[in-house]
């Protein structure tokens, strides 16, 4: 591994970031925290056109932009930078990258071409109510005869109430744990099915629950055998969503920072306080070390590496602190005006907050990096320490 | 991000290997082996090619490093002062200088002491007040020194003392090399909470610095003290310590073993408690293992939490060097890595309580791990201490990384007006 960005990667960043900066102001992100759709499809267009942005995640073969795990993470760190407004992680980074990783290839050809191009958006029901995030909690139930069935409900789909398309992590009847989980696809219209849009904490991110009942479906790759592909799936997800959360707390680091600079009180900025200095420096390293964890993660799963269940959970778990961490020192130095309504740091904290928990909180990532841990951290070294 | 080109370095690994099998033989003298080593240049690679080195980056130098390992082969000497005394000189010694001491610095034969803080100025290491004068050919220092690491081994010392009063503080310091074996050079050892006497005081009566061993101009002293606290910052990220093999090898025969285990058990023994105070995080996970703490929930969070704040710790480290190496370094990235250290080693310290439970309530060589866990969790509050506090290194962060507002300063004028602490 390097530990930094090729020059190619750099000028990519750049071109994402000015994209994002003409595109997506803050004023734009205030508009669609109200709008029933929340992005603004000219914008998807483009993105996905002219850029190719919502191939992100998917081999050339199936429409996608020949993207590594690294140039992913770029785009996402920008979007999180930029709070963009995209079907970009929910269609193309969790929905079509699971449909890739489980699905036939005849069954890749017929869905994924159109997510790539942007044309079409799809969604990813995989939590539950009241169930933790992993896929042995899964309930909703699938029954294959000569049709297959789905019942159950999920909850906070990202843009699961406007998705063209609906991919469903369900289980066999009567089967536990990985055995068992499948992946189905579903059409939103269908009899049986119910969308109900939720009011999300975070309004740039739109949530909805959906409910199934004796809904017919139709199964993605092996009935039954979609565990570890979703499993993969899932960790480049966390890696892409933490990525975005470094991009975020950056954001809010950079604008605290100036604010602090600008600020005047006692005849002086508040920038010269030695009890702001401090902070803001403790702050930097938080974001740095998460950053660091994001970037390792990503460079981790391009090299295909076997510890990524580990690397991945480190990731967000760190990401998932230091977003927090940013997002609550943003407010308090900004003081009162942090806590108003025009100022925008609060669109930052709201996705802390809901990133934050998306995907399990930092405490069930730390708990599944203990049930993960590498041989070379649980085994003692023999004649060298550092 | 891109890959390595691996051909060149696997090259360099086939040279290095080459060498080392035409070379290495562990019944050679280590000195005499550290001198091979030197003059192969494969000893010191990141080190420029006309001193010992071969101008390597840092991948190139773990390539070689990997080399080294992989056939447990002794390397030059590295621990304690003796890098920073080099990195110091590099960049500011005269070639006299250079001749006289880096080849002995690598070979183990000189051993280094940093006679920085006093009991007046530790932070505030401008405000020192040891004088040196002109007195004929040579310097003539009088003053106290303190928490000096390893004075009571070392032949030379980088000292910093005050040169001029009526200047303000910053620029009336001068930077000179001390022989401290010698009559006007008083070593009193300064016993530890974690019980080691690694530091001592140092008392300089009429002491003597030859003129030629004065480093940089003089009134340079705070600018040249700066590379050597750079590098020791540089250095506490953990990637480098330094100190990784300390009190840890395995039992290996050869006449260069028996050597190089009497050089720890001697000159090097003010730092066997280092790894430990670094925090240990390599014993973490395993020690929770085998104990059957990780059972429980606080445990598995802690221990996950240290693992997730060591691991992004060095690359952090890893990262900075990587922009070093491409000409994109802030400069003092550093201090981040020196603030990351502290916390990893807090964080180490709380998860090996957790872990050991009411063992914690013993030391000794009958407590587990034969004291190493009671060495850990009373040596880790070094950390934030030596080598500049972390407040300081916040201080640095905010001011030279963010451009925050320097603060206010009581102390700009003539040195001899500025108040300070009393001298007893
Ligand atoms: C194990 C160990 C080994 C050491 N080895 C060496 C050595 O080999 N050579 C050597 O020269 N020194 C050595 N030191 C000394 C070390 O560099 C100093 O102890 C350190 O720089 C702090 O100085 P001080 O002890 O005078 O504390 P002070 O400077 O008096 O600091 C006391 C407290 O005040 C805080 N403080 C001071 N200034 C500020 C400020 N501007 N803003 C906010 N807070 C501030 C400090 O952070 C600290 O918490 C060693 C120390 C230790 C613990």
């Amino acid at each position: 591994m390097q530990f930094h960005f090729s020059d190619e990667q750099e000028q990519f960043r750049m071109m994402v970031r000015r994209f994002f900066e003409r595109q997506c102001p803050t004023s734009a992100t205030r508009k669609l925290m109200d709008d029933e759709l929340g992005y603004e499809p000219a914008v998807w267009r483009r993105m996905s056109s002219e850029l190719g942005l919502a191939g992100v995640a998917l081999p050339e073969q199936f429409g996608g932009g020949a993207f590594g795990a690294v140039e992913e993470a770029i785009v996402a760190e920008e979007c999180g930078r930029s709070l963009a407004a995209s079907p970009l992680f929910a269609s193309s980074v969790l929905a079509a990258r699971c449909i890739h990783k489980v699905a036939s290839s005849a069954d890749c050809e017929r869905l994924l071409p159109a997510l790539a191009r942007g044309d079409r958006t799809a969604a990813l029901a995989l939590s539950e109510p009241n169930a933790e995030p992993s896929l042995s909690g899964i309930t909703c139930t699938l029954t294959v005869d000569q049709d297959a069935r789905l019942s159950g409900r999920k909850h906070a789909v990202i843009d699961g109430a406007n998705a063209d398309v609906i991919v469903v992590v369900a289980r066999l009847a009567g089967s536990t744990g990985d055995a068992g989980i499948t992946l189905v696809e579903v059409d939103p219209g269908a009899t049986g099915v119910t969308v109900s849009v939720q009011q999300p904490l975070d309004p740039t991110r739109k949530l909805a629950a959906i409910e199934f009942r004796d809904v017919q479906a139709r199964v993605l790759g092996e009935p039954g055998e979609a565990a570890s592909g979703l499993r993969r799936a899932l960790n480049q997800a966390l890696i892409a969503l933490s990525s975005e959360m470094v991009g975020g707390a950056s954001r809010l680091f950079e604008d605290t920072l100036e604010y602090t600079k600008l600020r005047m009180q006692f005849g002086r900025t508040i920038a010269s306080f030695q009890a702001i200095k401090h902070r803001m420096s403790e702050l930097l390293l938080s974001v740095e070390l998460a950053k660091s964890a994001a970037y390792f993660a990503a460079e981790a799963c391009a090299a295909d590496d076997p510890d990524l269940n580990y690397y991945a959970s480190l990731a967000k778990a760190a990401a998932s602190d230091a977003y927090m961490l940013a997002a609550t020192e943003a407010v308090q130095l900004h003081g009162g005006i942090g806590f108003t309504w025009d100022a925008d740091v609060h669109l930052w904290f709201k996705r802390a907050k809901s990133s934050e928990v998306l995907l399990g909180d930092a405490s069930w990532h730390r708990e599944r990096m203990i049930l993960n841990l590498p041989a070379e951290v649980s085994a003692r070294r023999a004649g060298q320490a550092e | 991000m891109t890959q390595e080109s691996s051909a060149s370095l696997s090259d360099i690994a086939a040279q290095a290997g080459a060498w080392l099998d035409g070379n290495w033989d562990p019944e050679l003298g280590l000195v005499e082996w550290r001198n091979k080593l030197v003059d192969s240049g494969w000893g010191m690679p990141e080190w420029p090619a006309q001193w010992y080195g071969r101008d390597f980056g840092a991948a190139e130098v773990r390539t070689v490093e990997q080399e080294f390992a992989r056939r447990g082969v002794v390397g030059v000497a590295r621990a304690g002062i003796r890098l920073l005394a080099a990195a110091t000189l590099l960049e500011h010694g005269s070639e006299e200088q250079k001749q006289q001491f880096l080849r002995r610095i690598l070979t183990g034969e000189d051993t280094w002491c940093q006679l920085f803080s006093e009991p007046g100025s530790g932070s505030d290491l401008a405000g020192s007040t040891t004088r040196a004068e002109r007195d004929g050919d040579h310097w003539s220092v009088n003053g106290q020194k303190v928490w000096t690491t390893s004075a009571q081994h070392a032949h030379w010392g980088l000292l910093v003392a005050r040169t001029d009063w009526e200047v303000p503080k910053h620029k009336g310091l001068s930077y000179f090399i001390i022989d401290m074996k010698q009559n006007g050079i008083d070593v009193q050892p300064l016993k530890q909470m974690n019980g080691h006497a690694s530091f001592n005081q140092v008392f300089l009566t009429n002491a003597l610095v030859r003129s030629e061993h004065l480093v940089g101009a003089v009134g340079d002293g705070w600018k040249v003290a700066m590379t050597t606290l750079s590098h020791e910052r540089r250095r506490a990220d953990g990637v480098r310590s330094g100190y990784a093999d300390i009190g840890l090898q395995v039992e290996k025969s050869g006449r260069i073993f028996d050597e190089e285990r009497d050089e720890l058990a001697t000159v090097m023994e003010p730092y066997s408690w280092y790894p430990q105070r670094a925090g240990r995080v390599d014993l973490a996970a395993p020690r929770a293992i085998e104990s059957g703490r990780i059972e429980e929930p606080a445990v598995r969070q802690e221990l996950a939490r240290l693992l997730t704040m060591s691991a992004s710790a060095e690359w952090t480290a890893r990262r900075a060097r990587a922009a070093q190496r491409l000409g994109k370094a802030q400069g003092p990235e550093g201090s981040l890595g020196k603030l990351a250290a502290s916390h990893v080693a807090r964080q180490a310290s709380r998860v090996h309580t957790l872990i050991a439970g009411s063992d914690a309530l013993f030391a000794g060589p009958q407590s587990v791990e034969d004291g190493i866990i009671a060495e850990i969790l009373l040596s880790t509050p070094a950390v934030s201490i030596a080598g500049g506090t972390d407040e300081i290194q916040r201080n640095i962060i905010a001011e030279r990384v963010l451009g925050m507002p320097k603060e206010a300063r009581v102390d700009g004028g003539p040195f001899r007006d500025v108040p300070r602490n009393p001298t007893n």
